[in-house]
């Protein structure tokens, strides 16, 4: 059945402040780089930003994991009037894509007109590869805390290793998604890392949580990046060319629920991203099928979790997403679905996935670094991670 | 592609800490008799873990602790270089493992006594104990 809401919003302008080596950013405080990214996105849209009337956020309207974006003041600091729909997505970085979801939800229920969805992080006081290790241990993380699993990276290496054991994926699949992406970033102004890198130089990375190197993490940065949306008949009075939400989907399992902050999940979904569920609303919402995607923005947290995200949003079968990636599938240059063409958060900057919505909107408005000839869709996913997990479908107008 | 790493080693009790609540108390209660044991469903049997005040599947709020056998299987596990603590290198292997008489619970825990490139997915361990802050007692593995 397609969603009653197809095409019928519109990402119609998108701004994001440079980004920053982690903790570069000071002295810029985190609302002044907010306050950036949003009024960048409402002068690349046309509007004005006391026109914005609404707030979507995702990762519980957290900037980061200390920082929080808080509407009453972001409406002192920029003087928007009058605001008529505020709130957030639950959780983390897991609901990255399903933000413009809850944008279109209000919009499409005549609560706000235009939507201001955001997400900046700064690593000055607290750095996010640490977080959990520097938290004093709840009774529920007393449970996982003391193993000396301290960071998402030590937590995703368990799943990374699961799905090796299970199917037989080696590291030669994770480096060719750390080498893909660089290749992607080497032309990509403002991007962090931009040095073509070698399997050699892959296979010399020190390990930090054996089966990752540290190679296999994403960048620590800092910067923000925010998106307007607004309905798709009014955006034709706009400046940019509108990028239609075609589908949105967040939520997941209970079989993944907490995932690697709980480590209970039963096989097949201990060595996967919690991904499917959505995958599969995406594709009966839309009536969209994997194939029709021209690019994927899918959340590289970390290398092994691109890999399982293939697999459950149905680019390849289960298990086989170490042979897909080797074959070149996910290549900018001949590959069959080009992924993360902006160098993603291995190689761009890691913006707890909003960076991933800015390329799908410069892919589907012809005008990406390294633009995918004649791009209509676009996937874009939020992070493998405690529930929600979520996932979009953008197309070209 | 091997990677020599040596020995897995212990991570120091004195750094580490934890907390409770009403659901999760008895668990370490226990511990604190080096006897291991998991939330176990009065009603229905349905094991789970961590202790929550509900059965996921019953709904009952009635909960047993059964002293287990203290055997497991490696579920999975990650090999760590940097000490958690200090950032200094230090070896140390963090293990999930489905527990032996407690069906679908799991711990996740540590791996000591092996080196760390011979931890296999599957291998039977057994627990050990390692005093932590406030005189609890944690439950680590080694090799059986
Ligand atoms: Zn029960």
């Amino acid at each position: 059945m397609v969603w009653v809401n197809q095409d019928k919003c519109a990402i119609v302008g998108v701004g994001a402040t440079d980004y920053y080596v982690r903790g570069h950013s000071h002295p810029r405080t985190i609302n002044d780089m907010v306050g950036e990214a949003i009024l960048k996105a409402c002068d690349d849209a046309g509007i004005s930003v006391k026109q914005i009337d609404g707030f979507a956020y995702y990762s519980g309207a957290q900037m980061g994991y200390g920082d929080k974006a808080d509407t009453a003041s972001l409406m002192e600091m920029l003087g928007i009037p009058e605001v008529t729909f505020s709130a957030a997505l639950t959780s983390g970085g897991g609901g990255a894509a399903g933000a413009v979801g809850l944008a279109t939800a209000a919009i499409m229920n005549g609560d706000a007109t235009h939507v201001v969805t955001v997400m900046a992080l700064q690593q000055y006081r607290q750095r996010l590869g640490t977080v959990f290790g520097a938290s004093a241990p709840s009774p529920e993380n007393s449970f996982l805390q003391p193993s000396g699993l301290v960071g998402p990276g030590h937590l995703m290496s368990v799943l990374a290793r699961r799905h090796m054991h299970l199917y037989g994926t080696t590291r030669d699949a994770f480096a060719e998604i750390v080498i893909s992406q660089r290749e992607n970033a080497a032309n990509r102004e403002g991007a962090m890392r931009r040095t073509p890198l070698t399997k050699e130089e892959y296979f010399a990375s020190p390990m930090l949580a054996d089966p990752l190197c540290r190679l296999d993490f994403c960048l620590e940065t800092d910067g923000a990046v925010a998106w307007v949306t607004t309905t798709t008949d009014r955006a034709k009075d706009l400046k940019q060319k509108p990028v239609l939400i075609h589908g949105a989907a967040h939520g997941g399992q209970r079989e993944w629920g907490r995932a690697f902050a709980w480590m209970g999940m039963p096989d097949p979904h201990f060595g996967s991203s919690g991904h499917k569920p959505i995958g599969d609303r995406l594709w009966e919402m839309s009536g969209r099928k994997p194939a029709d995607m021209d690019v994927a923005l899918i959340y590289d947290h970390f290398s092994a979790m691109v890999l399982m995200q293939l697999e459950d949003y149905g680019f390849c079968e289960k298990g086989e997403g170490g042979p897909f990636v080797e074959s070149g599938a996910i290549r900018y240059n001949g590959g069959s679905i080009p992924v993360n063409t902006h160098g993603g958060q291995l190689s761009e900057a890691y913006i707890i996935g909003a960076t991933h919505t800015r390329e799908a909107v410069e892919q589907l408005r012809g005008v990406a670094t390294n633009q995918v000839n004649d791009a209509e869709f676009a996937l874009v996913t939020g992070g493998p991670a405690s529930l929600p997990v979520s996932g979009c479908i953008l197309r070209r107008a | 592609m091997s990677i020599e790493y040596g020995e897995a080693q212990l991570l120091p009790g004195e750094k580490i800490a934890i907390t409770t609540d009403t659901a999760t108390e008895p668990f370490w209660k226990k511990a604190k008799e080096r006897k291991l044991t998991a939330c176990r469903c009065a009603s229905c049997g349905h094991f789970r873990m961590p202790p929550t005040p509900y059965c996921p599947e019953c709904q009952s709020r009635e909960m047993s602790w059964p002293d287990l056998p203290g055997t497991a299987t490696v579920f999975s596990f990650a090999i760590c270089t940097r000490s958690p603590y200090s950032g200094e290198p230090l070896i140390y292997v963090p293990v999930v493992v489905d527990l032996d008489g407690a069906p679908g619970a799991r711990l996740v825990s540590n791996l000591i006594g092996i080196k760390a490139e011979d931890v296999e997915i599957g291998m039977k361990v057994t627990v050990d104990w390692n005093p932590i802050q406030d005189d609890w007692l944690l439950p680590i593995f080694r090799p059986v």
